[in-house]
């Protein structure tokens, strides 16, 4: 679907009319992020991480493929061939930091998606099913980089991988034959690393193949905006290219150069520096850490210290880490506010800050190691990460009372929409 | 349904959390964590000043030969140094007949193997030899030392820090913790993550090694020097990564630039 007002695309020559006849590529893809497809005029930079973390998979599948040509999945070279691409690989040590800091550039920019998804409820009806996709690619992000972290086989790749596999050992009775068939052993060796090399480079196209569906259940409402009120009239959209491409292009230029920045000057400086030494099974290190994008969920996962009645500490952390990233999926159905942005709600605008300083706390403890007063802090905002979502959500959507939203989306530009006085039929502008 | 378990589950969590939470808050009280002699008597690395520090510092090829020396005449006797080729050698400023002549002269040999007799047996190092892994059978494992400095937090101060920083356990440390004393065989040392590490001094005497270059070889510059070296095995590519980084800084700032006048153009009839 599209608005009535969409462009409409128009072959310039012959080969494009042949080949719209016979492959319509071109029409598809000026519809989908060209000029066919109008977009609100309002979308802020908070709207630029879309076609970021899109640019992130890209680069992160360029450089992926380069560099599995020249990396050895075998528990007994893998590391060594990773310094090998570090050494004598042409350009490698730029693919290699590329790639890793690449990951967490992927991250950075997916999160703000999020968050900017959290503020402006661009979870809500119409766009349930674009949120509950965002999701799944989200969790394929997360399996996606934790095995790609393991591929090093340095020490926090390896006790990374014990520790995370060891999760499914906390399900009771079937979780220790499923750990050990996860890993193909009772504990990570090489057939754990060359089952997480073949996932790790197939997942990613997994994530594009959901990517694609993500911008389809998109198109059929068309984008959200920031006062959340509906594209009425033709005056409150702008064509996608030029006008988006032009502030994409501006958004991408002022992403590569903080990523080029680290990726140059710091690439060490997101890593842990124990994944330069061997992975070795007999040497535990003083504190094992997953990179920093899942510091949060880490800290929940560490948060549940005693049994709950019958329920075993260990299997709590489990549920509630993986509720933690379930519960967004509910997302639509828990936040029942008829107006969607943070904007007109000030009760809501006000616990989104708590929230995101509460994942902030969350994301330091996290990386914290797990002695007081981190685990404390961490109890404390770990239940306010669930009462915000579970409880307190629903209630501000039930209590609040919004502030006026502008009649339209020009009327928010302009300061005034003609059509509004003039003409109440919108269809007619 | 949501609407009435989304609650339920949020109180579930939250319960359970408020159960870990009075459970550990009680146990902070009654049995606060014994502070450990680790704990109070680490230190953090020194400052260390090198020429390769910083977006702009290159890498000083002189302190680096320096730095080699210390390595073959001192560490290499129990490290190896794997991820490093004679050959590489040539990027610190050594000529192809001086990278051979290190390699031949080289104390720990290539080892052969002939598949036809089965016999092992020895030869010099060429240039394309990795440089030999040492086999120690000493008290505690040598790590290789390759990237020692990028496995270590500001791992060339640590280097330096740890080289310089033996000394005799401390009268004060003993005194509060009895049972912390350096066992038999290892060494105080306050930049080690336990304090007390295997290896003793290496870098003992003024003048261990003697300098070509005329340098006076105290034991601090010797520890700087071959700190400084190891900054450059564990990334050999340091410098080619820094220029090329103001070179696409440069392009990505003018492009971004470019993009943002762009950007204001086409909007221009927008706002």
């Amino acid at each position: 679907m599209s608005f009535p007002w969409a462009n409409e695309y128009k072959p310039g020559n012959g080969l494009t009319q042949w080949l719209d006849e016979k492959l319509p590529l071109p029409r598809f893809v000026y519809n989908a992020v060209g000029a066919g497809y109008p977009v609100p005029r309002n979308l802020n930079y908070m709207w630029n991480f879309g076609v970021l973390a899109g640019f992130c998979l890209v680069l992160q599948i360029v450089t992926g493929v380069v560099l599995a040509m020249h990396y050895a999945a075998n528990a007994g070279v893998a590391f060594d061939s990773v310094e090998h691409i570090m050494r004598d690989v042409n350009w490698g040590w730029m693919l290699r930091y590329a790639h890793a800091n690449g990951a967490s550039a992927f991250f950075v920019v997916v999160y703000l998606h999020i968050f900017r998804g959290f503020f402006y409820s661009s979870y809500k009806a119409p766009r349930e099913m674009i949120w509950l996709l965002g999701v799944v690619i989200f969790l394929l992000m997360m399996a996606t980089a934790f095995m790609g972290y393991v591929l090093p086989w340095g020490q926090m790749s390896f006790w990374g991988a014990k520790v995370i596999t060891g999760l499914f050992g906390a399900i009771p009775l079937i979780g220790v034959p499923i750990q050990e068939w996860l890993l193909g052993g009772f504990a990570p060796d090489n057939a754990a690393l060359n089952r997480f090399f073949s996932l790790h480079f197939l997942l990613p196209f997994v994530i594009a193949g959901v990517i694609i569906l993500h911008i389809w259940a998109l198109h059929i409402p068309g984008s959200s905006n920031p006062t959340g009120v509906e594209v009425k009239t033709k005056s409150d959209t702008v064509p996608f290219h030029p006008y988006y491409t032009a502030k994409d292009g501006f958004g991408l230029g002022v992403f590569l150069l903080i990523y080029c920045a680290v990726l140059f000057f710091g690439p060490n400086a997101l890593g842990h520096p124990d994944n330069y030494i061997p992975a070795n099974p007999l040497s535990t290190p003083a504190h094992i850490v997953p990179e920093w994008y899942f510091w949060p969920f880490y800290a929940i996962l560490r948060a549940f210290t005693s049994d709950f009645f019958f329920i075993p500490a260990k299997l709590m952390g489990v549920l509630a880490m993986f509720s933690a990233i379930l519960v967004w999926f509910f997302l639509p159905w828990l936040d029942t506010s008829p107006v969607r942005s943070g904007h007109y709600r000030p009760l809501f605008r006000k616990f989104f800050y708590l929230l995101v300083i509460d994942i902030l706390v969350l994301g330091y403890c996290g990386g914290a190691p797990a002695a007081e007063p981190f685990v404390m802090i961490s109890q404390l905002a770990s239940m306010y990460y669930f009462l915000h979502f579970l409880v307190i959500l629903p209630l501000v959507s039930s209590i609040e009372k919004p502030e006026p939203l502008p009649f339209s989306i020009t009327e928010a530009v302009l300061g005034k929409d003609e059509s509004a006085v003039l003409n109440a039929n919108p269809a007619a502008a | 349904m949501v609407r009435l378990f989304g609650p339920l589950v949020g109180l579930f969590f939250a319960v359970a959390l408020l159960w870990s939470f009075g459970n550990g808050a009680y146990t902070a009280i009654t049995e606060p964590a014994p502070v450990t002699a680790e704990h109070e008597f680490h230190l953090h690395p020194k400052e260390l000043d090198l020429a390769s520090n910083g977006a702009f510092g290159r890498f000083d090829k002189q302190q680096l030969q320096r730095g080699f020396q210390v390595y073959k005449e001192v560490c290499a006797t129990c490290h190896s140094l794997k991820q490093i080729a004679f050959r590489d050698l040539k990027a610190i400023g050594y000529s192809d007949a001086e990278v051979k002549a290190i390699a031949k002269q080289w104390a720990t040999k290539a080892t052969t193997f002939n598949p036809v007799t089965g016999d092992r047996g020895e030869r010099d190092n060429i240039a394309s030899d990795r440089i030999p892994t040492v086999y120690y059978a000493g008290q505690g494992v040598p790590p290789d030392l390759s990237l020692m400095t990028k496995a270590r937090h500001d791992g060339g101060a640590y280097v330096y820090s740890l080289l310089t920083g033996y000394q005799e356990q401390p009268a004060e440390l003993l005194k509060k913790f009895p049972d912390s004393k350096t066992p038999d065989g290892l060494h105080y040392n306050p930049y080690f993550a336990n304090l007390n590490l295997a290896m003793p001094a290496p870098i003992t005497t003024d003048g261990q090694v003697t300098y070509s270059d005329g340098t006076k070889a105290s034991v601090d510059q010797m520890s700087k020097d071959v700190s400084a070296f190891l900054v450059w095995t564990a990334e050999p590519k340091l410098d080619k990564r820094k220029q090329t980084g103001w070179a696409v800084l440069g392009f990505l700032l003018m492009a971004t630039v470019l993009a943002y006048l762009a950007k204001k153009n086409v909007w221009a009839d927008k706002h």
